[in-house]
């Protein structure tokens, strides 16, 4: 027998050693997510796909399926409470959407669009932070990283290359790059590498690439984060 | 440079583990961890660069530019502030002709604030190079001010500048019955394992750190993981500020606390074992590796202890300032030379933790307890205390009382009694167990030190009549921001956000939605942070909001909004470049004060 | 005839484009000018904004006189709206918070290349700059956002035709965008 969990009354099978979150994708049920991706280790500190499991606020991302769990998803109050901490994110930052090429394509304004978010919520920080592009290829823009460490985990665990690390504590928490320079130019990052383009903001973009797909045709354009089609009325807050 | 790395990498057996320790010994030598040491320790440990620097740059007694020769950083707990750190701290910078968290031009010395230094008995501290100026005055200040601008070498300066005192006012059951070394092996030898953790169980002990995890279950549930190498930590990082009785312990009972770390290895099977010491004792380092070294001339560590036939030894790593790495899991990763980032659970380490292996990480007192109990037996223990919190528990206490020390207690003690006796008077309100424990007001004086009721990690702070809550709640919430991880983000942004959210209602700049504003960050905190820090960051906040709204109320103006920065302030700049200061070259802070 | 809604507009550190479309709202104009009288905006010659029923405001917060103009508008207006990118984060204006505002004007003013005379204005006819550029709801309450760069006609539409209905407005998903 497939064992199961619960997630908003629906029953979601799992298998033993699987996270919630991959029980979920697999089921096609949305969790709100920035710092997992399907195949990556799972890290948990985007906080954004906290869920209720019997009562307690875990990490789907982290946290083991296990039969019987209830989990609670989509409530007023975990959405409500996702915006604000994706409104952190923004404001920790210098999130200038116009003025991004990953606008469109961005999975942390997708996630906001997704939660309601219209406005910033908390002052904001407007940390004066860098630009790297010393690499032919590829920039970095610093203050788009929310430190999600998708990257480094790409570089490290699929391209065996280690180009990034996070440093730092506390509010200096930030991506450095492992080469002598501390410059991307001088890493031995490629644009084959998936480290080049699993960034889920627009901190980490191919040069030559921006703008090439018309506001209309873009990702987020088409369909919405949680996968569903974009015209209709399909309600996602519970 | 590089024979220095290279005898440095040597005398940590090459071990990518002892990263911090290498690193700290480079920064004693440069004052600061040069790049090149980074490529060079990044070249003979096989580490890549970026991973050392990160290492570098989340510890706060480690830096990636160079500091003064000598580096003096005063312990800013409350407690310090209570006793006139501030002035002192500008005395210094005065004679020194320093500013604060700047390196003099000569690059003679350095002088910052740091958290807690674990010295609140005997405050205004401060380190120089990480060694402790307890008790500072207006005279330690100039002679230590002399001896710098002399540039005497450390190990010239008077001894008594360096004197901490152990002040024990009040033992109990632990500290009046110490052990003599070997006693609490020699009954796990004659009883058994399985007999010991019997009396541990019926003992009640529960973990003395914080959490109160029951021991013996935790030791349990470590032995009955599958895995051939299981190790033992004792956690002694003691960062919560306000606490030093994990200090005065391994001050004082230190061969007792080994031997809890050799029973818990004869128990659960472990061949390794580690203290983890927070970077501020420092002091303590070679007393206790010298105590190490006489257990194990004793037999009572390394190979075939006793003639038991089993080995197990001790080794001692050092902390580099981050409140954070006494979280256990932000300490396993530490103790592998990582930065301090809390690990996601489950699993846990008694499943997976140092290493992987299964590890039983427990608080100093709480080894000195188990081998206590291993040699008088669980009923000994547990006719102490009460309810589900059995024994005693040891106390460290400071700010305004006659006798600041430390203090053993029977749980059920109500907090009337310890005030009674550690000498206070008109006291206005109690921090329990530190920043992240329980802010309770003197109505509240019935309550009970215990698990159940008012939990302590150790630390117990009192404050009187007179002193200013907000200030010791920013004081608290500051030290929250500073020493947050970042992993998170509820945490990273909404620490942060939380003290400038504070900070503003403190600076009058507060009006009506302010507060809720505040208990919505709190909630974020509260709810969605990863680990213990981020978990009870809110408290002070919260708890003073129960306790004394009206002090809060008080500094709301009554109006709908107001900016969170000085608006004027924010012209300065114009002003100045301009040369202008007619009335358009102002702002007033609100609507309000401009039509006054 | 039901009174008119009163609405004043303005724009602070904005570039006009949120006003650009709003005009985008073409023959749907007509209709909102059956409902709504405009206060001051760039559509009438008021030069105070007197007392309002809606206010929106373009742009960031970036000097005195901003503050000054965002204050008058929340005193007289009983709903005041940020209305896109620069009113609600700072947007493109904010990006000079990056830089320090002494090097900003000494570049402007003193080391730019072509410059005569070079000097930092002083007149106490101008207002002075903010040492950043601030998003308007560090400034004064704001009771709505309209995100976008700019919003489009059908944001504003969709906002407007609510309130003037008595709904609460709510932007549906496909009109949520920062750009
Ligand atoms: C932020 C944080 C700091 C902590 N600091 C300490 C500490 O300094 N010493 C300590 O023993 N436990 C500390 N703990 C608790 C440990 O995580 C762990 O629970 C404890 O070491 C287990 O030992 P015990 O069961 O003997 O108490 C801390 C926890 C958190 C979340
Ligand atoms: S650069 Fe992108 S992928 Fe890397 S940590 Fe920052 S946000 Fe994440
Ligand atoms: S709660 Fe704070 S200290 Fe804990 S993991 Fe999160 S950021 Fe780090
Ligand atoms: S997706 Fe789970 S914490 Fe980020």
């Amino acid at each position: 027998m497939t064992k199961c969990i619960n997630i908003d009354g629906v029953n979601v099978p799992f298998e033993e050693g699987q996270t919630i979150m991959q029980a979920a994708e697999n089921a096609g049920v949305y969790i709100p997510h920035l710092c997992h991706h399907a195949g990556y280790a799972p890290h948990g500190s985007c906080k954004l796909c906290s869920v209720r499991v019997n009562g307690r606020v875990c990490t789907a991302c982290t946290f083991p399926a296990a039969e019987g769990q209830s989990v609670i998803n989509n409530s007023r109050e975990l959405q409500a409470d996702r915006r604000r901490l994706t409104q952190m994110l923004f404001v920790e930052g210098n999130h200038n959407c116009p003025s991004c090429e990953k606008s469109g394509d961005c999975r942390l304004q997708a996630v906001a669009y997704y939660l309601r978010m219209e406005d910033d919520h908390f002052p904001l920080f407007y940390p004066p932070r860098p630009l790297d592009s010393s690499h032919p290829d590829i920039l970095i823009e610093h203050n788009r990283c929310i430190v999600c460490s998708l990257c480094v985990r790409a570089s490290r665990d699929i391209d065996g290359k280690n180009v990034f690390a996070v440093s730092g504590r506390g509010a200096h928490k930030h991506l450095i790059v492992n080469s002598p320079s501390g410059r991307l130019g001088d890493s031995d990052i490629s644009t084959d590498d998936a480290a080049a383009h699993i960034c889920p903001t627009g901190a980490i973009l191919i040069k030559g690439q921006a703008f090439h797909r018309p506001i209309g045709q873009r990702l987020y354009d088409l369909e919405r984060i949680d996968g569903s089609p974009h015209a209709g009325e399909a309600s996602h807050e519970a | 440079m590089q024979d220095f790395i290279t005898k440095t990498v040597a005398a940590a057996e090459g071990q990518p583990q002892r990263l911090l320790e290498m690193l700290r010994a480079v920064q004693q030598a440069y004052g600061y961890v040069p790049p090149d040491a980074v490529e060079f320790l990044s070249a003979q440990l096989g580490l890549p660069r970026g991973e050392i620097s990160a290492v570098v740059e989340f510890y706060g007694f480690l830096s990636s530019s160079p500091q003064g020769v000598y580096r003096i950083v005063f312990s800013d707990s409350i407690t310090d502030r209570m006793l006139g750190n501030q002035a002192l701290f500008r005395l210094l910078a005065d004679l020194l002709q320093v500013q604060p968290g700047v390196v003099s031009s000569d690059g003679l010395v350095s002088l910052d604030f740091t958290s807690c230094t674990g010295l609140c008995e005997q405050g205004p501290a401060a380190l120089v190079n990480g060694w402790p100026l307890p008790a500072l005055t207006e005279d330690k200040i100039a002679r230590i001010a002399g001896l710098v601008k002399q540039r005497i070498p450390l190990l010239d300066w008077p001894g008594y500048l360096f004197e901490v005192n152990d002040y024990i006012r009040q033992p109990g059951l632990l500290l009046q019955n110490p052990i003599a070394p070997g006693q609490a092996l020699q009954a796990w030898r004659e009883r058994g394992a399985a007999a010991v953790l019997e009396e541990l169980e019926v003992s009640g002990l529960r973990g003395r750190g914080g959490a109160g995890f029951k021991t013996a279950l935790k030791w349990r549930l470590c032995a009955e993981e599958a895995g051939p190498e299981r190790v033992v930590v004792c956690n002694a990082d003691e960062g919560e500020p306000g606490t030093f009785k994990d200090r005065v312990l391994l001050r004082l009972y230190a061969d007792q606390v080994f031997e809890g770390m050799t029973l818990c290895a004869a128990i659960i099977g472990a061949r390794q074992g580690f203290l983890y010491l927070r970077g501020e004792y420092l002091f303590l380092l070679e007393p206790l590796r010298q105590i190490l070294r006489s257990r194990r001339e004793l037999g009572l560590l390394g190979e075939n202890i006793s003639g038991f036939g089993f080995d197990f030894d001790i080794e001692i790593r050092l902390g580099a300032g981050a409140y954070i790495c006494g979280e256990e899991s932000a300490l396993i990763e530490s103790l592998e030379g990582k930065p301090g980032v809390p690990r996601n659970r489950p699993p846990y380490p008694v499943a997976r933790g140092y290493l992987q292996r299964p590890t039983v990480v427990n608080n100093v007192e709480t080894f000195l307890a188990a081998a206590a109990i291993g040699v008088y037996g669980g009923a000994w223990f547990a006719a102490a205390g009460a309810g589900r919190s059995s024994g005693t528990k040891i106390l460290s206490i400071s700010g305004d009382c006659a006798r600041p020390g430390i203090y053993e207690y029977a749980f059920g003690v109500e907090m009337a009694e310890i005030l009674r006796d550690c000498g206070t008077e008109d006291v206005l309100c109690v921090q329990v167990g530190g920043p992240s424990g329980t802010l309770i007001d003197s109505s509240e004086l019935q309550r009970k030190l215990s698990y159940e009721d008012l939990a302590s990690g150790g630390s117990l702070m009192v404050f009187n009549r007179g002193r200013d809550v907000l200030g010791i709640v920013q004081n608290f919430t500051h030290f929250f921001a500073h020493e947050s991880c970042g992993f998170c983000t509820p945490c990273r942004v909404g620490s942060r956000l939380l003290q400038n959210q504070l900070d503003k209602i403190i600076n009058g700049h507060g009006s009506a939605g302010d507060v809720a504003e505040l208990t919505g960050i709190a909630h974020l905190l509260k709810n969605y942070s990863h680990c213990g820090l981020g978990q009870t960051a809110a408290n002070p906040v919260l708890h003073a909001l129960q306790r004394f709204p009206e002090l809060y109320e008080s500094r709301l103006k009554k109006i709908s909004y107001e900016p969170g920065f000085d608006l004027d302030a924010a012209l300065e700049v114009a002003r100045r470049m301009a040369r202008r200061d007619d009335p358009a070259a102002h702002l007033a802070q609100t609507e309000e004060e401009a039509h006054d | 005839m039901k009174p008119k809604v009163r609405v004043a507009t303005t724009s602070l550190a904005g570039c006009f484009g949120c006003h650009m479309s709003f005009l985008d709202l073409d023959e749907r104009l007509l209709a909102l000018a059956e409902a709504v009288e405009f206060d001051r905006s760039p559509l009438t010659d008021i030069e105070h904004c007197g007392v309002c029923d809606i206010g929106l405001i373009e742009g960031g917060v970036c000097n005195s006189e901003n503050v000054h103009v965002l204050r008058e508008f929340r005193r007289q207006c009983k709903i005041l709206v940020a209305v896109g990118a620069c009113a609600i984060n700072g947007g493109l204006p904010s990006m000079r918070n990056a830089i320090p505002l002494e090097d900003c004007l000494l570049e402007v003013y003193r080391d730019g290349v072509g410059l005569a005379n070079a000097m930092i204005p002083s007149d106490v006819e101008l207002p002075l700059l903010l040492d950043q550029v601030r998003p308007l709801h560090e400034i004064v309450k704001i009771d709505y956002f309209l995100p976008g760069c700019p919003p489009s006609a059908d944001v504003f539409w969709s906002f407007l035709s609510a309130l003037l209905e008595g709904r609460e407005p709510e932007l549906p998903y496909e009109l949520l965008r920062f750009d």
